[in-house]
């Protein structure tokens, strides 16, 4: 096990090398006529990201509006008075709190097994020998292309017919198999990894399940929590598949129940309540974009490259 | 001598033979996934297009060959969205172009800039059902954000936003560049950083102005990054559904917001047409395919070498 000790130490050198490379940049003195373009831009840039994030900011203050000033019709944004009640009273509805429950019930299954097999295929894929790998490597690429809406009536009819429609089944199992952009992402992630850690481990006789479960699962580590958190995202923010496969009310996940709130409680003009649900159910995946915003940002940006 | 080459390429040693078996191992759940969940949904769909399928009555035994594909060629219905699909994209070049500005501007490294990335990226992450209803009550006709703002510059009383034929369409397009310009921006930006420094150096050296130095090199230089923002937003184009099924009423005032995907789903699963849902996927999938195809030819025209 030593050889693949001080391997392991190498690589991880290595990357923390590439990374202080990285940071150094040309530093260039800038003219008078630059500086005055720079503020310029500056505040136009600034202006438009306030006026994205406007309609969001909009929501959450009509969260904490009164009926009244919301139907008022005149240009108030200030809730007066400051309303907190439509929280406690979205959070007190049974469905609501179902939803979140029933969402959650698909995560933890789903990213866990989902996070194996497709952690276990990209080791697979980036570090080991068999014959078709490249083609078999392509063909699964190329499902990515095949949209979700061209296979949903299908789908619906296998889970129908196998009485999984009665469960969150449908939503969980196909995600346990993996995940194709997962594993294309951690495949390229492994091959900045050098081959010699495999070979190291295989002169050690460390068979190839202990390989991938005790050397590269860890190497992976960021790369993994990374692809795990915008799964997370994704399974949380679903709509169609939610609506498509799921039959009772009591299964429902949260974005088919705020839209369900949403056509409820609009007839009966009460958009506060309507407006607290969403921004309820938007804070999580909010939350965990801030904490991890640099490295989400990063892998769409190599998405767009590669 | 050629006959030794082909043994020793097919005879492997019992060590790679070991080390192929546990590979395919590693590899089979993501395929098996593949197979249930795509390969066999879509050999379904195949079949299915060419039946009076309901579900409840036999496919097999309503087979009709390519009627359905005829009666969705001469259904009006059909024609309007996909023409309402194809001017939605009228939004792909505004947020190519708006994308591109800020990307521009962000890429002059003025302070602040990852905070305003972040910003401009929020509704990215938001999910899209909660800024769906979000966006409704903004469009409301009487007492949304956007008429009121409308009232109180001009005193005149904004369009019916949602209700309109010609309006909903404005609405959704605002709404869609609203909620995917961070996408842009960030793709823009790291396609613009690997833009190296040293040829705006050379071009100022030769007098080039700021116009042409943004025509002949930055221009050119990022099209890798057009062309793939394109590819992407022409494929999720096809496929918008929720957007429609959130803020509008069953598609709209005479179906004047519907796509293809909403006139899929209303057929398939309001109308129980399962067959004629299957017929209009594959209609879906080819369309799809023909992107991709596009894509696959040109590829190597958008993986940039410098």
């Amino acid at each position: 096990m030593s050889t693949i000790m001080t391997k392991e130490k190498e690589v991880l050198e290595e990357k923390e090398m590439n990374r202080k490379k990285v940071k150094v940049q040309s530093k260039r003195r800038k003219s008078t006529r630059e500086k005055v373009v720079d503020v310029i831009v500056f505040v136009l840039l600034l202006a438009g990201a306030l006026i994205m994030l406007f309609p969001l900011i909009y929501m959450i203050l009509c969260s904490f509006m009164t009926k009244n000033q919301i139907l008022s019709g005149s240009l108030t944004l200030i809730p007066d008075p400051v309303l907190i009640g439509k929280y406690s009273e979205v959070l007190s509805k049974g469905s609501f709190f179902n939803g979140i429950l029933n969402t959650v019930k698909v995560e933890i299954p789903v990213l866990l097994i989902g996070g194996f097999t497709s952690s276990l295929s990209a080791f697979a894929f980036a570090k080991m020998n068999f014959r078709g790998k490249n083609g078999l490597f392509l063909a699964l690429l190329a499902t990515i292309m095949i949209p979700f809406a061209v296979v949903m009536i299908p789908q619906y009819v296998l889970f129908t017919k196998l009485g999984w429609t009665n469960s969150l089944l449908p939503l969980i199992i196909p995600g346990c198999f993996g995940n194709v952009s997962m594993i294309f992402f951690l495949r390229q992630n492994l091959y900045s990894i050098p081959n010699d850690l495999m070979d190291a481990a295989k002169l050690d006789g460390c068979g190839y399940f202990r390989t991938y479960w005790m050397i590269f699962l860890p190497l992976m580590k960021g790369a993994l929590g990374t692809q795990l958190v915008l799964w997370f995202m994704g399974i949380w923010n679903d709509y169609l598949a939610p609506t498509i496969f799921l039959r009772s009310e009591k299964l429902w996940t949260l974005q088919v129940v705020i839209r369900s709130f949403n056509s409820y409680y609009a007839i009966q003009s009460d958009y506060a309540l309507i407006m607290a649900a969403s921004v309820i159910a938007m804070v999580p995946t909010l939350l965990l974009f801030f904490i991890f915003q640099r490295v989400i940002v990063e892998s769409i940006a190599i998405s767009g490259i590669k | 001598m050629s006959k030794t080459k082909n043994v020793v390429k097919t005879q492997l040693s019992p060590m790679a033979k070991r080390e192929e078996r546990w590979a395919w191992l590693f590899i089979a759940a993501p395929f098996i996934g593949f197979l249930l969940f795509m390969a066999y949904p879509i050999g379904f769909a195949l079949l299915a297009s060419g039946s009076k399928w309901t579900g409840v009555n036999s496919l097999i035994g309503n087979l009709c060959g390519f009627e359905n594909f005829i009666d969705i060629l001469t259904d009006p219905k059909f024609w309007k969205s996909m023409l309402t699909t194809i001017i939605y994209m009228i939004g792909i070049p505004l947020g190519m172009i708006f994308g591109l500005l800020i990307a521009m501007g962000m890429n002059r490294n003025l302070p602040g800039k990852r905070i305003m990335t972040t910003m401009y990226y929020v509704p990215v992450v938001s999910s899209l059902v909660a800024v769906a209803i979000l966006w409704a009550w903004v469009f409301n006709f009487d007492y949304g954000l956007l008429n009121t703002i409308i009232k109180f510059l001009t005193g005149h009383h904004g369009p019916n936003w949602l209700g309109d034929e010609v309006w909903v369409k404005v609405a959704m397009i605002i709404f869609m560049t609203w909620k995917g310009l961070g996408t842009s921006i960030i793709l823009y930006l790291a396609g613009l950083q690997n833009v190296p420094k040293d040829y705006y150096e050379a071009a100022e050296i030769d007098g080039a102005t700021g116009w042409e130095k943004f025509r002949f090199i930055t221009l050119p230089l990022i099209s890798p990054v057009t062309f793939y923002i394109l590819i992407t937003s022409l494929i999720g184009g096809f496929q918008v559904f929720v957007e429609v099924q959130v803020m509008t009423t069953n598609g709209g005032t005479n179906y004047s917001a519907a796509t293809i995907v909403y006139y899929l789903y209303d057929k398939a699963f309001s109308n129980g047409q399962l067959g004629y849902g299957c017929a209009v996927a594959v209609i879906l999938a080819i369309i799809i395919f023909i992107i991709t195809a596009i894509n696959f030819k040109y590829q190597d025209k958008w993986v940039v070498t410098d």
